[in-house]
């Protein structure tokens, strides 16, 4: 084993788990404002895509407009999909809202094909494909990208929840909705923004993958599940641990692939969810929550 | 109670009515099952259209030695079980004399014994090998084996003598398929397998796999799937700078994946095509030629689309059919006998020598090994 192909595995590791770690923390955001695991997410990396392409090739605006565009448009289909789909319901259990969420991301993906085909697009990269070396390794200025805006992202969100009221009464709903309520916290509203959130942040997350893996109306599927893995490894917080378990997905995968099989590839994500959530179901860095009676 | 039994009186006097009348004009019912929606309806879309528009072009000539033709076509949405429901449903109800298709391997599989049973003959679109490998009396295939394809790039190989390879396949249908057979062809033919890595098709990323056969260090790659994956491979391979020869199967032919990979990592990447996507660089002679330039203006005329390979499957079953007819079979029997004695039919795909043992009929002659040049196919010599 040499060094450099470790370097490379490491590289391509931590760039495709940033990506988990982007759509894991939409899942938990949404997860910690209502107590639903919202399965569209996927979709809305899917729309981010998808949108950022339609705005470049039909309407000719150019990337750097384009990609505002998709993600504005993408928060908007995440805003509906709560007024319309989520409020509504009468009685919310859990199950419900669940199988709703199933419901609207089969109808997303639907619309999509319809409107845009079932051919996959490439989005052209952001600056240039010419690989830069680190070491042994290769990686595209795109992977630079990548790491640079989850980075960014999570910063931001760090901040918004320990530093703005909003954020704050989002983390207030987290712990004790009712409470929270009793405080004088529009809980609703805090749904509200947890939807347009985490739409957003998945639509920028099928953005910036989109110049290396192109995109198609089903992407969303694979990523969404591979971003809940994520999730559950950092245990549904909306920070630093999904960080770290989306991080640590793509590693694993990608040394994974090298070092063992790649037939195992897929299989490797999927054990590590399963044995997550039989031994540590509070996440690796979770402490054990304390039955509430 | 009386009113509906003359409701169902008038509906069978309808339908005697319209079947006497179809014999007395003498048409021939071609039928057609095709996935025109669901997974594989990149199939089935483009062989409905191809079937639908040769009916028409041959029945505003006047039929086929005066006989006109009615094609009757069901979505099978790529199911199985609907496609033998469907199958039955053509072969009782519609009376059709031969059936075009299924698209995918696995509905073709399963209609087999229906065509076997009721003696229809079957024309199947899908390109698995076990479709007509043992030969059945009244099943025929037009899509070539995917070992033609897997030959014609080892027998390139062969001549840049290039000898260790490794593989890297989609864990599809159509990737293990080409796994196996490249394996199979490999080992007769001298070569090593050095690495033998897989993808899932919506993989997003190569590079693991890439890096691995980087350090192996073989004499040439052959990656066998469809898009998106090859061309995230394309791309992957560029990206590390792997300066081995990299192959592609002929399930890329098209120039979809040049723009997916894009024009700079494309470059020098080789793979079988049909003749089809790249008919404009075949020299004139060819004996194809013609036709496939014919087929293609047609579509794009009729569709707005380019023709692909999947619509020419199709189309090649039509060929198949109507030649047959023209020899003056009108019955199953005659016309599967006589699709059996084809001999040199020119064709979409390549052309057919039919023979009781070879329900195919294609040979090597079906695919031309391109180069990607400058984002465009050249023949590589």
């Amino acid at each position: 084993m040499q060094f450099d192909q470790l370097l490379q595995y490491t590289l391509s590791g931590l760039s495709t788990g940033a990506i988990y770690a982007l759509i894991g923390i939409g899942f938990s955001i949404i997860y910690n404002a209502t107590g639903i695991i919202n399965f569209a997410q996927g979709e809305f990396v899917m729309l981010g895509g998808m949108l950022t392409l339609f705005f470049l090739e039909a309407l000719k605006l150019p990337l750097w407009a384009a990609i505002p565009c998709a993600v504005a448009a993408s928060t908007v289909a995440g805003l509906l999909f709560e007024r319309l789909a989520i409020r509504p319901l009468r009685q919310p259990t859990p199950i419900n809202l669940v199988i709703i969420t199933i419901g609207g991301s089969i109808l997303i993906r639907g619309l999509s094909m319809l409107l845009w085909g079932k051919d996959t697009h490439a989005i052209p990269p952001f600056s240039g494909d010419d690989p830069i070396a680190i070491g042994g390794a290769t990686i595209l200025p795109q992977h630079l990208w990548i790491l640079a805006i989850t980075v960014i992202i999570v910063a931001a969100n760090r901040f918004y929840f320990y530093h703005t009221i909003s954020g704050k009464a989002m983390r207030a709903c987290a712990y004790n909705r009712r409470a929270a309520g009793l405080v004088g916290i529009d809980v609703r509203r805090m749904v509200l923004f947890s939807f347009i959130i985490s739409s957003a942040m998945g639509s920028i997350a099928g953005i910036i993958v989109a110049p290396l893996t192109m995109t198609a109306y089903d992407v969303g599927v694979m990523l969404g599940l591979k971003g809940f893995c994520a999730a559950i490894i950092g245990g549904m917080s909306s920070g630093l641990a999904t960080v770290v378990g989306g991080l640590l997905l793509g590693v694993l995968e990608s040394l994974g692939a090298g070092l063992i099989s790649s037939g195992y590839k897929d299989a490797i994500a999927f054990i590590i969810l399963l044995l997550i959530l039989f031994i540590r179901p509070q996440g690796l860095f979770g402490k054990a929550e304390s039955e509430r009676v | 109670m009386m009113k509906r039994f003359l409701a169902v009186c008038s509906v069978v006097c309808i339908g005697l009515l319209t079947t006497t009348a179809a014999f007395a004009s003498g048409t021939i019912k071609i039928g057609g099952l095709f996935a025109v929606t669901g997974p594989a309806s990149f199939l089935g879309e483009p062989e409905k259209k191809t079937l639908e528009l040769l009916v028409k072009e041959a029945n505003s000539k006047g039929g086929i030695n005066g006989v006109k033709l009615e094609a009757v076509i069901y979505d099978t949405a790529g199911d199985a079980t609907k496609a033998v429901q469907l199958a039955t449903k053509l072969i009782k109800d519609d009376k059709v004399s031969v059936i075009i298709g299924p698209s995918t391997t696995g509905e073709s599989m399963a209609v087999i014994p229906v065509a076997e049973k009721e003696k229809i003959p079957l024309i199947s679109c899908a390109a698995g090998i076990k479709i007509t490998d043992p030969a059945k009396h009244w099943v025929f295939k037009t899509p070539a084996n995917d070992h033609i394809a897997a030959e014609k790039i080892l027998n390139y190989m062969t001549r840049q003598k290039q000898k260790t390879i490794a593989l890297l396949t989609v864990t599809d249908g159509f990737g293990s398929s080409g796994r196996e057979q490249i394996k199979v062809l490999a080992k007769q033919k001298g070569f090593t397998i050095v690495a033998d890595e897989v993808y899932g098709p919506k993989d997003t990323d190569m590079t693991a796999q890439l890096t691995k056969i980087r350090g192996i260090k073989p004499d040439a790659i052959i990656c066998w799937g469809t898009n998106p994956g090859p061309a995230v491979i394309t791309k992957n391979v560029k990206q590390l700078g792997l300066k081995v020869p990299l192959y592609m199967s002929h399930g890329v032919a098209s120039k979809k994946f040049i723009e997916l990979a894009g024009v700079d990592a494309a470059e020098g990447v080789m793979l079988p095509a049909g003749k089809l996507a790249i008919y404009d660089v075949l020299p004139k002679n060819d004996p194809q030629y013609k036709l496939l330039k014919e087929y293609d203006q047609g579509y794009k005329k009729d569709y707005g689309v380019e023709a692909s390979t999947f619509g020419g499957y199709a189309y090649d079953a039509f060929l198949l059919v109507s030649s047959a007819i023209k020899k003056g079979g009108t019955a199953p029997e005659q016309i599967r006998n006589n699709i059996e004695q084809t001999q040199k039919l020119v064709s979409i795909s390549g052309v057919f020598n039919m023979s009781p043992k070879d329900h195919n009929g294609l040979d090597l002659s079906a695919f031309e090994m391109v180069k990607i040049v400058k984002g465009d196919w050249t023949l590589a010599k």
